[in-house]
């Protein structure tokens, strides 16, 4: 390789090689920084593994415990169908909300309302004791009129059910504003190409607008989802024998309190992760046409980077 | 070979629509005979986007009425009053006029082949593999046959134009509106578009074109529209028009875009 004096226009056809290979400057304060959050953490572990009033293999022996298992179960099933549920009730609530019949975006506006302004432990509580204001339930003709078919309160709500019906009510509450704004998020042109080949609204709605809106409703839904599975721990309040519930009930026999809650938070804490798992390739899936943008930022960001085979 | 047909594909009387206190069209009549070219040009803010779009009803009109191939667009005359449409039969009478926007507006979860699909399966219930097959060839038709399965974001400009033009063909149409269809292209891309068009015009296609593409208008055009104010300024042949302008405001917009 030639060389040239640095700074001198080269004389010659080819172009000099001038390699730089640069001293990073010394950063004293991020090296403390890094110790001193170190050594907390070493010191914070040691602490944990060494107190022996943590039990750990009362923590061990409880892990697989059937009924904790069988908690873990109700947890999932109650996090799922509430997710479900409200996602159905969260949709159809941002559509009455961007309509244009005045009635039906109130009646939508009111549903939010009042089940984001109230608690939900307080929902929790009015649906399992429901039966104290409606004793039955029917199916038949409004306002007294005869029935076809009656339960008794006290037999339809259990508290699975009770716990059911207020998770999946408060989150369609919550997930009705989620979708709206990924609704207002699709460009308008949208809709008008869409009509302009004689879609119907629903059409529109359906193969154009929610397809779209999906790439904004869904970071957001994961978030609502990941807390729903520790807002199902609320269900305990009306002993809805899901993970906490179970948890409690342990060690109401066994006093080991600290280790159940334990036992109990690091199955919260595989759920969250597998949740969050599951987030990022559903996220992918639904930038389908955005992801390619992207990769060509990122392309061209790293010239050098090794070209895809 | 011209067929003389009594009723215009397009027909306009005494257009009128505001936006809010602003009146952005005032009193338009137009003719757009079965397979001609028309041409709409004018400043911008004139109206001229707005009087296309009032002919597929994208917007709704204040007075007046508009004609396609005889039908009368947005309502049902009973007795000697007008009734709305419902959504359904207007969205079947949207089927039949084609629409291109400034800015593509192509479906960008969706590739190039199944945004040309989307229309015939969606709303005419056609088969996938028929629709596909005939996507194909439209695709070919305006020369992307290469880039089916790319995705809208994967394209240039010049090619999801292309593309959007070919979702609009797929519906089988009798009329298709161009609503600037290359304001929104790099000046190298404009000249791929407009070769489209001209094919399609050669078809014999009937087509109302809002443009500042003087040198297509004057080419392919039958007939050209000045749109000033909210008003039709002048109108004519475009080769003569273009090459002498009666009207001072035309003659000044042509000084700016020529």
């Amino acid at each position: 390789m030639e060389v040239t004096p640095t700074g001198q226009m080269p004389t010659g056809g080819s172009p000099v090689e001038l390699p730089i290979n640069a001293v990073r400057p010394p950063r004293p304060g991020r090296l403390i920084g890094a110790a001193v959050a170190l050594f907390f953490m070493v010191w914070l572990a040691y602490t944990v593994i060494v107190n022996e009033n943590l039990h750990w293999d009362v923590i061990v022996s409880f892990l697989m415990d059937g009924r904790i298992l069988g908690g873990l179960w109700v947890t999932i099933q109650l996090t799922v169908f509430s997710m479900a549920i409200g996602l159905v009730l969260g949709v159809l609530a941002a559509v009455m909300q961007l309509s244009d019949n005045p009635v039906l975006r109130g009646t939508s506006g009111l549903y939010t309302w009042f089940f984001r302004g109230t608690p939900l432990l307080v929902q929790l509580i009015f649906w399992f004791n429901i039966g104290l204001v409606f004793p039955n339930f029917g199916i038949g003709v409004p306002f007294d009129g005869p029935k076809l078919i009656e339960w008794q309160a006290n037999e339809l709500i259990t508290p699975f059910t009770a716990a059911l019906l207020g998770l999946a009510i408060n989150e369609g509450a919550y997930m009705a504003e989620i979708v709206r704004a990924g609704i207002r998020s699709v460009d308008p042109g949208q809709r008008e190409a869409a009509e302009a080949l004689g879609m119907s609204h629903r059409q529109v709605l359906i193969r154009v607008v929610l397809p779209q809106a999906m790439r904004v409703i869904i970071p957001p839904t994961g978030n609502q989802f990941i807390s729903m599975l520790k807002t199902t721990s609320m269900v305990s309040v009306i002993a809805g024998a899901e993970l906490l519930t179970v948890a409690q009930r342990i060690y109401l026999g066994n006093f080991e309190v600290i280790a159940m809650l334990i036992v109990a938070s690091i199955w919260y804490v595989v759920l969250t992760t597998i949740a969050s798992i599951g987030q990022h390739f559903i996220e992918k899936r639904f930038e389908r046409g955005h992801a390619a943008l992207g990769a060509r930022v990122r392309r061209n960001l790293r010239p050098f980077a090794k070209e895809p085979a | 070979m011209t067929i003389m047909q009594a009723e215009p594909m397009v027909k306009i009387r005494s257009l009128r629509k505001r936006f809010g206190s602003v009146e952005v069209l005032k009193g338009i009549d137009l003719d757009v005979p079965h397979g001609q070219v028309v041409c709409v040009v004018g400043p911008s803010g004139s109206g001229k986007s707005t009087l296309l779009r009032c002919v597929n009803r994208m917007e709704t009109i204040d007075s007046g009425r508009v004609w396609v191939d005889g039908e009368l667009m947005g309502y049902a005359e009973r007795g000697d009053r007008l009734h709305l449409l419902p959504p359904a039969e207007l969205c079947r009478q949207r089927r039949p006029i084609g629409m291109v926007f400034q800015r593509f507006h192509l479906f960008p979860h969706r590739t190039a082949i199944e945004n040309v699909m989307e229309g015939p399966v969606t709303v005419l219930g056609a088969s996938r593999a028929e629709a596909r097959r005939q996507a194909t060839e439209l695709l070919e038709r305006v020369g992307l046959a290469d880039r089916a399965d790319h995705y809208p974001s994967q394209l240039s400009g010049g090619q999801q134009q292309r593309v959007a033009i070919a979702r609009s063909l797929a519906m089988r149409p009798k009329l298709m509106l161009f609503d600037e269809p290359t304001s929104a292209l790099d000046p190298e891309l404009v000249q791929e578009v407009l070769a489209v068009m001209r094919d399609l015009a050669a078809s014999g296609m009937t087509m109302m074109v809002v443009t500042h593409e003087m040198g297509f208008a004057r080419e392919v055009g039958d007939q050209l529209v000045f749109v000033d104010g909210g008003v039709i300024v002048e109108r004519g042949d475009p080769r003569e028009v273009l090459a002498a302008p009666k009207n001072d405001r035309f003659r000044t917009f042509l000084g700016q875009v020529l």
